[in-house]
C-alpha cells in the first residue's frame, strides 16, 4: 500500500509530464529551425558544384525527382571545395588572420575592459546604472554607422591625425585607415560592452568584504586584486572573452571598412567568394569550417556556464 | 536572568593594576561618516589577555571600533593605540591583528586548508612550517577530515571554526571577532562560547569580541563594555556590570530589571530616599551623589524581589509596594510575577525551589512586592 502511495506522489500526472516535455521541446525547436536547417542547406550546398545557373550550384534537388532522383543527385556530391579552401594558402591565412586579430583583440578588450568593469563595480551603488547604461549607449546607433565614424577619425586627413598635427606630435599624418591596426581598433571599440558586461557583472556581484579579509592576513591590496578579484572573476573573463572572440573571428563589416585591402579576415572571404565571385559553394564551405573551428570554443564556454549554474553562483 | 556562571579566571584583573600597560587603547577616538557620527569621543584600555566584550544594541558602533582597529576605517580624531604604539597610518595588512569577520568572509576559491594557510602564506613562511601550522589549526578546531572542501560544501558551524582557524593561525597578539556567533543556532552557540574561552585561555590571547547579545557577553567576558549611540556607557566585569549598571541605559540592557523614576527627597550619606509614584524608597548605597530635588531612577532587579500575597509579613525594613498579579510567565526554573502598581508593571522573579507550592498566587490577586533596601540602586544618568 504505502510502496503504492509513494509511487502514485513520484509520477507526475500525465498532462503535467506533457507540459514539461513541450516546455523543454521549445528551445529545440527553436535550434532545429533556425540553426539546424539552415546548417544543413549551407552543408550541403559545401558539398555541390559551382554552375552558371540560378541558383548557381549543381546539383539541386526538387520535389519532381522523388526518392531514387535524390539518391542519384546525392552521388553528385563531393568534398572538392574543402580541398580547394584547404589547398590554397590565400584561405588558409585568412582563417590563420582571423583568429590572430580575434586573440589579439580579446586580449587588449580584456586589458581595457576589466579596469572599465573593475572601477564601475566599485563606484558608489547609485552610480552603477547610470555606467551599465553608459556602457548601452552605443548600441542605440547603428552599427554600421558607428564603424563608418572610424573612417572619418582614423584616415589621413581625419579627425586624429589632425588633432595629432595640430598638436605638434606628428610630421605626417599617420598611416592607420586600411591596416590591421585600424581593424584592431574598430573590434575593440565596438565589442568592447561585450567584454566589460559579464566582468562587472561577475565583480559587482563579488564580497567586499573577502578583499578585506585579505588585507588582514597580511595581503597588501595589490596582491588581493590577484588572489582574490582575479579568480572570483573568471567566469566573467571566460564569458568575455568568448563573447567577443567567437563573433570578432567571423567579422565581416570591421575589416571590409577599416581594413582595406590588405587585411583578408576570413568573414571578409567568404563575402567576396559569395557575392563577387558568385561561388556559393566555396562560400559555404568557408562558413562550415569557420564554425567547425569554432565549435571548440562554444564548447568550452557553453562548459563553464553549466558550470557556474551548477556551483550556484 | 541571575548572572550566567562562568570559569572562573582566578584574580586575573589587570585593569585594578596601575602599573599595567594596556595593550589597547582608544583615546578620545570620534568616527565620523558623513554627518552621521559612529563613535563618539570614545576613550577606553584593554589588557593583554583579556577577553573583552563590546555589547550594545544594533548601530551602536561596535563595528565600527573594531574596524578603526584592524585598520579599515580611520578615526575622524583622536587616536588608537596597540601595546603604546600609535596605529595612525598603518594599513590594515601589516597590522599585528586578526579579525574574525562577521560573515567569515571565507575566500570561495579555496579550498579550507588554503583559507587557513593564506595568511601564513602572506607572511613568507617557509612550506613545511605552513603545512604543520595548518594541520594544528585544523585540529583545533576539529575539523581535521575536511582540509579539502570548499567552503560552499560546509556547515554554518563549520564554516564559522574555518574562520575562527584562519585567524588564529597567524598566532596574533589581538583577535577581533565580530559577531562570530551570530549566525549559528542557540545550542552551538553556547557550546561555541565555551570552546573559545578555552582556546583564549589555553593560547594566552587577547580577544575583542563584539556581540549584541547579552547572554554571550555575560558569559564570555573578562570585562564588558556597554556602548550606547557611539559612546560607552560603562565598562566593568559582568557582575559590576549587572549588579551596579551606572545608567538607566546598561540597566535595562543587561537582563531584566524594574525602573521606576522618581526625585530625591531625603539626602543621608550614601543613604538616599526618593520618592516615586510606587512611594518612597530608599536607596541604602548610592554610588551616585545626589542633592535633594532632583530627577533620579530606583531601580532593581526582578530576583530581588519578595512577593507575598498582601495580607501575609513581611520583615522590617524592607520598601513593600502593593499590586496586583497581571500576569504569570512559567519558565521551568522560576516564575516571573507581572505586577500592576498604580500604572507600572513590575516584575518579580522566584525560584521555582519546590515541585509544587501549596497554595499559588493566581492573576488578579493582591500582593505585596518587597525589596531590600541594598538591592535598590540609584541611576542618575
Ligand atoms: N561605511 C559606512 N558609511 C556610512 N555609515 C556607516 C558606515 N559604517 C557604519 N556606518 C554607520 O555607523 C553606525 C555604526 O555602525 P556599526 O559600527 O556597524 O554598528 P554596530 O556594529 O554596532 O551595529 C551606524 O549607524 C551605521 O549606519
Ligand atoms: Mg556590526
Amino acid at each position: 500500500m504505502a510502496g503504492e502511495c509513494s509511487d502514485r506522489l513520484r509520477v507526475p500526472p500525465m498532462s503535467e509530464r506533457a507540459t514539461r516535455r513541450t516546455i523543454i521541446l521549445v528551445p529545440y525547436l527553436w535550434l532545429a529551425l533556425f540553426f539546424l536547417v539552415p546548417f544543413a542547406i549551407v552543408a550541403k550546398m559545401s558539398l555541390s558544384q559551382v554552375a552558371t545557373a540560378i541558383p548557381p550550384y549543381v546539383p539541386t534537388f526538387g520535389l519532381a525527382d522523388g526518392p531514387t532522383g535524390w539518391l542519384a543527385k546525392a552521388r553528385e556530391f563531393s568534398l572538392d571545395n574543402y580541398g580547394v579552401i584547404v589547398g590554397d594558402r590565400l584561405y588558409v591565412d585568412a582563417f590563420l588572420a582571423s583568429l590572430r586579430i580575434a586573440a589579439i583583440g580579446t586580449a587588449i578588450l580584456l586589458v581595457i575592459g576589466y579596469p572599465i568593469a573593475h572601477a564601475m563595480a566599485r563606484a558608489p551603488e547609485r552610480w552603477r546604472p547610470i555606467l551599465v547604461m553608459a556602457v548601452i549607449l552605443p548600441f542605440w546607433t547603428s552599427f554600421l554607422i558607428r564603424v563608418y565614424a572610424w573612417i572619418g577619425i582614423l584616415k589621413p586627413e581625419g579627425l586624429l591625425n589632425e588633432l595629432l598635427l595640430g598638436l605638434g606630435l606628428i610630421g605626417a599624418p599617420l598611416a592607420i585607415a586600411n591596416t590591421e591596426t585600424a581593424v584592431l581598433i574598430g573590434v575593440v571599440y565596438s565589442y568592447l560592452p561585450f567584454m566589460v558586461l559579464p566582468l562587472y557583472a561577475a565583480l559587482e556581484r563579488m564580497d567586499r568584504t573577502l578583499l578585506e579579509a585579505a588585507q588582514d592576513l597580511g595581503c597588501p591590496p595589490w596582491k588581493a586584486f590577484w588572489r582574490i578579484t582575479v579568480p572570483l572573476s573568471l567566469p566573467g573573463i571566460v564569458a568575455g572573452s568568448f563573447l567577443c572572440f567567437i563573433p570578432i573571428t567571423g567579422e565581416v563589416v570591421i575589416p571590409d571598412l577599416l581594413g582595406g585591402s590588405d587585411t583578408l579576415m576570413i568573414g571578409k572571404t567568404l563575402w567576396t567568394e559569395f557575392f563577387s565571385n558568385r561561388d556559393w559553394p566555396v562560400a559555404s564551405a568557408v562558413a562550415v569550417l569557420l564554425l567547425v573551428i569554432l565549435v571548440g570554443p562554444i564548447m568550452v564556454y557553453q562548459r563553464q556556464q553549466a558550470r557556474q549554474m551548477e556551483a550556484g553562483r | 536572568m541571575e548572572p550566567p556562571e562562568r570559569p572562573s579566571r582566578g584574580a586575573f584583573a589587570p585593569w585594578d593594576e596601575p602599573a599595567a600597560r594596556p595593550l589597547v587603547v582608544f583615546e578620545g577616538v570620534t568616527k565620523r561618516f558623513g554627518a552621521e557620527t559612529a563613535v563618539s569621543d570614545l576613550t577606553l584600555a584593554i589588557y593583554e589577555r583579556e577577553f573583552f566584550a563590546l555589547l550594545g544594541p544594533s548601530g551602536c558602533g561596535k563595528s565600527t571600533l573594531m574596524r578603526m582597529l584592524a585598520g579599515f576605517e580611520t578615526p575622524s580624531a583622536g587616536r588608537v593605540l596597540l601595546a603604546g604604539q600609535d596605529l595612525a597610518g598603518m594599513p590594515p595588512h601589516v597590522r599585528p591583528v586578526n579579525m574574525m569577520f562577521q560573515s567569515y568572509a571565507l575566500f570561495p576559491h579555496m579550498s579550507v586548508e588554503k583559507n587557513i594557510a593564506f595568511g601564513l602564506e602572506m607572511d613568507g613562511r617557509p612550506r613545511d612550517e605552513v603545512g604543520a601550522r595548518v594541520a594544528e589549526a585544523l585540529r583545533m578546531v576539529k575539523l581535521e577530515g575536511l582540509a579539502g572542501r570548499r567552503p560552499h560544501q560546509l556547515s554554518g558551524g563549520q564554516r564559522q571554526r574555518v574562520a575562527l582557524a584562519r585567524a588564529l593561525v597567524k598566532r596574533p597578539k589581538l583577535l577581533l571577532l565580530d559577531e562570530p556567533l551570530g549566525a549559528l543556532d542557540r545550542k552551538l552557540r553556547e557550546e561555541t562560547q565555551f570552546e573559545l574561552m578555552a582556546l583564549q585561555e589555553r593560547l594566552g590571547l587577547t580577544f575583542i569580541i563584539v556581540t549584541h547579545d547579552q547572554d554571550e557577553a555575560m558569559t564570555m567576558a573578562t570585562r564588558i563594555a556597554v556602548m550606547d549611540k557611539g559612546r560607552i556607557a560603562q565598562v566593568g566585569t559582568p557582575p559590576v556590570i549587572y549588579e551596579a549598571p551606572a545608567t538607566r541605559h546598561v540597566a535595562g540592557f543587561i537582563g531584566e530589571i524594574n525602573l521606576v523614576e522618581g526625585t530625591v527627597s531625603g539626602c543621608d550619606g550614601r543613604r538616599v530616599t526618593v520618592a516615586t509614584a510606587v512611594g518612597d524608597l530608599t536607596v541604602a548605597d548610592a554610588a551616585d551623589s545626589v542633592a535633594v530635588g532632583q530627577a533620579v531612577a530606583v531601580a532593581w532587579r526582578p530576583e530581588k524581589t519578595r512577593i507575598v500575597r498582601a495580607g501575609e509579613a513581611i520583615s522590617n525594613g524592607r520598601a513593600v509596594i502593593s499590586g496586583t498579579v497581571h500576569d504569570i510567565g512559567y519558565l521551568g526554573g522560576r516564575t516571573t510575577y507581572h505586577v500592576d502598581v498604580t500604572g507600572l508593571r513590575l516584575k518579580a522573579a522566584v525560584a521555582n525551589a519546590a515541585r509544587s507550592v501549596e497554595r499559588p498566587l493566581g492573576t488578579g490577586e493582591a500582593v505585596k512586592l518587597a525589596v531590600a533596601p541594598d538591592a535598590l540602586l540609584l541611576l542618575v544618568r
